[in-house]
């Protein structure tokens, strides 16, 4: 299976009172909490821990879109992304993604993706979000009612840029443009491997079926919540006639190994309550657009609430109202399931449920959240690479990855200068 | 209250609804924000001295999802004159609220010598950045109602399902009505509509709810000093934004006498 390491970049400085004194961690966050010169240092370790990772040996190190966000300071995952195909060699490079409606033209995303997969030698995973309500409608002003099908459209639009040999006009309900031709061409053909982080919507299942990309669960709320939601995903791909390759899936978790249970407790306890306390206080006012959430996914929602079904929390909800109920305590957090803690074992016994009962072959782990340090966070994550990774690497190999990059052979690769190399500094 | 004569007529290929009553020169009625998914005693007061023609916007309780093929203004404008021409509205007296009175200035703008007298309660469609209109797609549930109207029941009596409703397609209907305005309206409300208003000849009533949380009624002098024909202003005391619901008798009575 594959184990990737996934990075939100927090801005780890949000104040003790933050949930008291301020009304939302998303779209109207108050700029007097953000000092650019304690970011710098926030951007620095970032992008270091993300190198680290790679050095590591994660299969694949992520980074994801979000806008006006005290808990995500990436609006261009790409900015980040290429920067990483420089200071990483075999590593595959995730984008989770560009959320595909807020780019006029989309083509944008097919040129910036295509640059990222040549810089780096075709190590791109090109996500697509539709993206949350507070990035797409709030922050961005993308009209709710109009956004899927602009995503949509988009989506063919970058398909196509990638994938017609000669110059075409893109006649689209929203986007018109005359002249399509992307320089650069990805290396990945017939184009980078396309994956989809959504919520729990049908229409989105089979979307992602019908077009063979991988669908990503991308919850903070751990396998337990995530449980109902890739049990209809996997009884909607039986329906569909589509077999259970556990490749087919993409699962978010976070993760905090110790030397023991106890210690783990110790190291991660305030990290975590800093990102359920903090980072997801999101105004409920930002939660619900109307015409963001489908018809169809309503009355799912509906359903499910009427029969008290497991799943009752995730369908038809917004990002922003699952947010509204969430544990803030490390015993919630862990009870329920968000993070995952122990000693190596430990963890790797509960991950290997997750991904056995959640048939996922695509795990990406938070081992950064919250506050948490760069000492921390190196300490966690040399652990799990070390002591957690080989114990769950095996898993499913039964079975082929077909979304996974194919990078470009060794041997006609790009000499990159050297740098520090970080696991040798130490 | 006695049920209107309901019909319906095409729009774009969806059902759309017409409700009917009363006897007298005709007098349209466009709903506003959230629309009308029951027949209300505003309208009852209206159908006692006129016909009441009260047709459904797209995507509005009655317009199916008739939204949906909209795509920009232009679109809606259009799919308004056709709602009117179908539910026999040209030339006839016209009113609306909140969402449905920015459709109505635009039919009056647009085909001026078709609107007879108007009568628009706060309009949507202009933004000034110095006194903005407050946004109705970023509130906590709880808050709507109170947005909506002064008296926050009043909305909710008009929103709870009747008995006998569906229990998961009538909230539905109900979301559905708030994105249509979206559709129209997001982010801002400004649809550029103030670039028209000069183009109106009908002479028009701008009623303004006393306690408006929407739409300033700093907006009514705007609106008025664009205006090209007669127009005059009048509060209703103690309505909110959609002060049709709080206030039915009060702001019937002040259409009706405007277009006597």
């Amino acid at each position: 299976m594959k184990l990737m390491w996934f990075h939100l970049m927090p801005y780890t400085e949000l104040p003790d009172d933050f949930r008291q004194r301020h009304p939302s961690v998303w779209v109207d966050i108050h700029s007097e909490l953000f000092d650019p010169k304690r970011a710098h240092l926030m951007y620095n370790d970032f992008m270091d821990e993300l190198e680290y990772a790679a050095d590591c040996g994660f299969d694949a190190i992520c980074v994801n879109e979000h806008h006006s966000n005290g808990y995500g300071l990436m609006p261009s995952p790409n900015l980040i992304a290429s920067s990483l195909a420089r200071r990483t060699t075999n590593t595959a490079l995730c984008v989770m993604g560009n959320s595909l409606a807020l780019y006029n033209p989309p083509t944008r995303v097919a040129e910036e993706f295509a640059m990222i997969d040549v810089i780096s030698g075709g190590r791109l995973i090109a996500g697509f979000p539709v993206g949350t309500p507070m990035d797409t409608c709030y922050a961005y002003g993308q009209n709710p009612s109009m956004l899927r099908q602009r995503y949509l459209e988009a989506h063919d639009l970058v398909m196509r840029a990638w994938q017609e040999k000669e110059t075409f006009a893109f006649n689209g309900r929203f986007n018109q443009q005359r002249y399509v031709n992307i320089w650069p061409r990805p290396i990945q053909q017939p184009h980078p491997p396309v994956w989809v982080p959504g919520g729990g919507s049908v229409e989105t299942w089979r979307w992602c079926a019908e077009m063979e990309y991988v669908y990503c669960y991308l919850s903070y709320y751990g396998y337990k919540a995530g449980r109902a939601t890739m049990d209809g995903f996997w009884n909607e791909m039986a329906r569909l006639g589509k077999d259970r390759n556990p490749y087919r899936a993409g699962f978010l978790q976070f993760v905090g190994v110790g030397e023991s249970r106890q210690h783990a407790l110790d190291l991660y306890s305030e990290a975590a309550e800093y990102f359920y306390g903090r980072c997801l206080h999101v105004d409920p006012k930002w939660a619900t657009p109307p015409g963001y959430t489908s018809e169809g996914s309503q009355r799912a929602g509906i359903e499910s609430q009427v029969k008290q079904a497991a799943d009752s929390i995730v369908r038809g909800k917004s990002t922003g109202e699952r947010m509204a109920a969430t544990a803030r305590d490390m015993k919630g957090i862990v009870d329920n399931g968000y993070v995952i803690i122990g000693s190596p074992d430990e963890v790797a016994e509960q991950l290997r449920e997750v991904a056995v009962t959640l048939n996922v072959g695509h795990l990406m782990l938070l081992l950064q959240f919250g506050n948490m340090n760069k000492e921390v966070c190196r300490f966690n994550t040399k652990l799990f690479a070390d002591k957690v990774k080989p114990l769950l690497s095996g898993l499913f190999s039964e079975w082929e990855d077909r979304w996974w990059p194919k990078p470009m052979e060794d041997n006609l690769r790009a000499e990159i200068p050297a740098f520090l190399p970080k696991l040798a500094a130490e | 209250m006695s049920a209107p004569e309901e019909l319906t007529v095409d729009v774009n290929g969806f059902q759309t609804r017409v409700w009917r009553k009363g006897s007298g020169p005709v007098l349209g009625f466009i709903a506003g924000y959230g629309g009308l998914p029951r027949w209300v005693p505003f309208l009852d007061h209206l159908a006692e001295r006129r016909t009441v023609i009260v047709p459904s916007l797209p995507g509005f309780p009655g317009g199916e999802r008739g939204h949906t093929v909209l795509d920009s203004h232009l679109d809606w404008i259009v799919a308004v004159r056709t709602l009117m021409e179908k539910s026999g509205l040209v030339g006839a007296d016209l009113a609306g609220s909140s969402v449905g009175a920015s459709m109505a200035a635009e039919m009056a703008a647009v085909w001026p010598a078709d609107v007879r007298r108007l009568a628009l309660i706060a309009p949507l469609g202009l933004y000034d950045e110095t006194d903005p209109p407050a946004d109705p797609w970023a509130q906590r549930a709880d808050d709507v109602p109170g947005l909506m109207c002064a008296d926050p029941e009043v909305w909710k009596a008009l929103k709870a399902p009747p008995e006998g409703a569906n229990s998961i397609e009538w909230p539905i209907e109900q979301v559905r009505a708030n994105e249509a305005a979206a559709r129209i309206f997001w982010p801002m409300g400004n649809t550029q509509l103030a670039k028209r208003l000069p183009r109106i000849a009908a002479p028009t009533l701008l009623l303004w709810g006393e306690h408006d949380r929407v739409m300033p009624r700093s907006y009514a002098a705007r609106i008025g000093a664009l205006l090209g024909g007669r127009h005059e202003t009048r509060v209703i005391g103690g309505a909110g934004h959609l002060a049709e619901l709080d206030r039915p008798r009060e702001a019937a009575d002040a259409i009706l006498s405007w277009t006597s």
